[in-house]
């Protein structure tokens, strides 16, 4: 069975955490969490996971340890994790919003709240998760910083600069980063069968685009294995992201 | 030693209005259900109300309780965005004061610690800074002994609170709190930042019968910061209370699916009991 665009995601967000070493790995969404658990059983295989609650557990489940939300804002702010993170909206130097569409006294749409994305992008690497890539999420301007991009963490100074870090921000077309030398967002990968053209299109302001974009890499067999027969075998990746031509793109 | 056992009624008949509201737990997980049930038959309005909130700020605000809400996130877990929170903010009705998740914490810890303000990194760069949300940064005395820079942080403010709601699995008559789920949340730091603690409990136990199954690190409230203790069974209902019961997805559906005028008709008319028994009413109802 050939790899769908679903397994395509699972790959390029489990390569957020590749090189983390021995630090908590906090997905939030379904194809992260399956994504930081196939990292951590192949190739970034210290990283710390949590049931969701306050436990911190193996791969199978076992206990290993004790992460109420107290100690879990401490392995924040000491920088022993990495967060993906959603947006519903995310700007080209990355800054996020999760609180509000529209003005703060009287919302056209009242979202989640800012969370901890402040104290997230702040502190340990954020990278972000959107299984929808439209320009509806990927906008000109967000209606409130939630989360700090590389613009506005370096104008508020070296404090807020000094452990500031976007790895990567994976959709359902492509991986994007800020290597570039304003540290505006960045095509890095798109996913196999996606054109460069539906990102530019799927994206509301001017997208770096290198002259050689890769294709977001292939899964091994074991990872596939992995990703179908162990951690999702429901299939509940591809509700997440459908696969092309059953709703999806 | 003093018996500080009290009815729900009696705990938020010590409530006024225009006061600051503290309530424990976060999201849909150990809220003190009752006691804001009990809060909803009062009169009390005007509350500024700081929680890491779920459906007690949406039974508030729904209620026009809330005048102003410190929060990070108002969620029902299972379901992201609470409905009725929702739609008071979307009618411009409350005032919101976003803080991020840590420094909603260091704000507890500032009141809890009679401090002012403890500096925070997070918020700087963020919009939960601004010239119009009275949050102001301040500069380390201390040079970074790497780089030389004196970094600036925000000086995040005391959340002090006039009075503070939680819920524990056990406490004893004296205001010796205990937890038993996983994570203990902020309620330690709610009471000790409150002028007065009412903390409704699972079951109230002998005070020598709270460490015979349990480890002492459960003792998570010391009677010193505990006003008053109310026995209300399922009083968490129907957020989780792990591990007395977990989260009742199917009434928590309900909620969210209801309007808050039909909600509170068939469930918030009478007392406490009345609640619990219209509950299993509807239980019924949906059993073939």
């Amino acid at each position: 069975m050939r790899t769908t665009r679903a397994e395509y995601c699972v790959i390029a967000c489990a390569e957020a955490w590749r090189g983390d070493g021995e630090v908590l790995a906090s997905p939030m969404g379904l194809i992260p969490s399956i994504a930081a658990r196939l990292a951590r059983r192949t190739f970034s295989p210290d990283l710390l996971l949590t049931d969701g609650e306050a436990m911190l557990v193996g791969p199978d489940g076992t206990p290993e340890g004790w992460l109420p939300y107290r100690r879990h804002l401490t392995a924040v702010t000491g920088g022993r994790r990495h967060v993906m993170m959603g947006a519903s909206q995310i700007d080209r130097f990355g800054n996020q919003n999760i609180s509000r569409i529209g003005d703060r006294e009287r919302p056209a749409r009242q979202l989640l709240g800012v969370r901890g994305a402040p104290v997230n992008t702040l502190n340990n690497p954020t990278s972000y998760w959107i299984p929808k890539h439209s320009p509806r999420v990927f906008v000109e301007r967000v209606d409130m910083v939630c989360g700090v991009g590389y613009d506005r963490a370096a104008a508020a100074g070296p404090s807020a600069a000094r452990f500031h870090r976007l790895p990567r921000v994976v959709t359902d077309l492509a991986v994007l980063d800020f290597a570039t030398p304003d540290r505006s967002m960045r095509l890095a990968s798109v996913h196999p069968g996606v054109t460069v053209d539906e990102v530019r299109a799927a994206t509301g302001f001017a997208l770096t685009v290198p002259d050689e974009v890769p294709a977001t890499r292939e899964p091994t067999d074991r990872e596939l294995e992995l990703i179908r027969e162990v951690i999702d075998p429901t299939g509940a990746r591809d509700r997440e992201v459908p696969p092309a031509g059953r709703g999806g793109r | 030693m003093t018996d500080k056992t009290m009815s729900a009624d009696q705990a938020v008949a010590r409530l006024e209005s225009g006061m600051t509201l503290g309530i424990g737990g976060w999201g849909a997980r150990r809220k003190p259900m009752a006691l804001v049930r009990a809060l909803l038959r009062t009169e009390v309005t005007d509350l500024t109300v700081v929680s890491y909130g779920g459906p007690d700020v949406g039974l508030l605000a729904a209620a026009g309780r809330i005048r102003k809400l410190v929060t990070a996130f108002v969620t029902l877990d299972s379901i992201p965005l609470e409905p009725h929170y929702r739609a008071v903010r979307e009618s411009g009705a409350i005032e919101l004061t976003e803080v991020d998740e840590a420094m909603f914490m260091w704000g507890l810890h500032a009141a809890a610690n009679r401090l002012p303000f403890l500096p925070v990194r997070a918020g700087l760069g963020s919009d939960v800074l601004g010239a119009d949300r009275g949050l102001r940064t301040v500069t380390s005395p201390y040079a970074d002994p790497s780089t030389g820079v004196r970094e600036e942080f925000v000086a995040m403010p005391a959340l002090r609170l006039d009075a503070a709601l939680v819920h524990m699995n056990r406490a004893d008559r004296l205001g010796n709190g205990q937890y038993l789920g996983p994570d203990p949340y902020f309620d330690d730091l709610f009471c000790e930042a409150a002028d007065a603690a009412y903390v409704s409990c699972e079951r109230i136990v002998d005070t020598a019968d709270l460490i015979k199954e349990a480890a002492p690190q459960t003792l998570l409230l010391q009677r010193s910061s505990v006003t008053g203790v109310v026995e209300t069974p399922n009083g968490a209902h129907f957020t989780s209370c792990a591990p007395d019961y977990g989260r009742d997805e199917a009434f928590q559906k309900l909620y969210a699916t209801t309007g808050h005028a039909e909600f509170a008709e068939r469930f918030l008319s009478g007392d406490e009991h009345a609640y619990q028994r219209a509950v299993q009413a509807w239980r019924k109802e949906g059993t073939p």
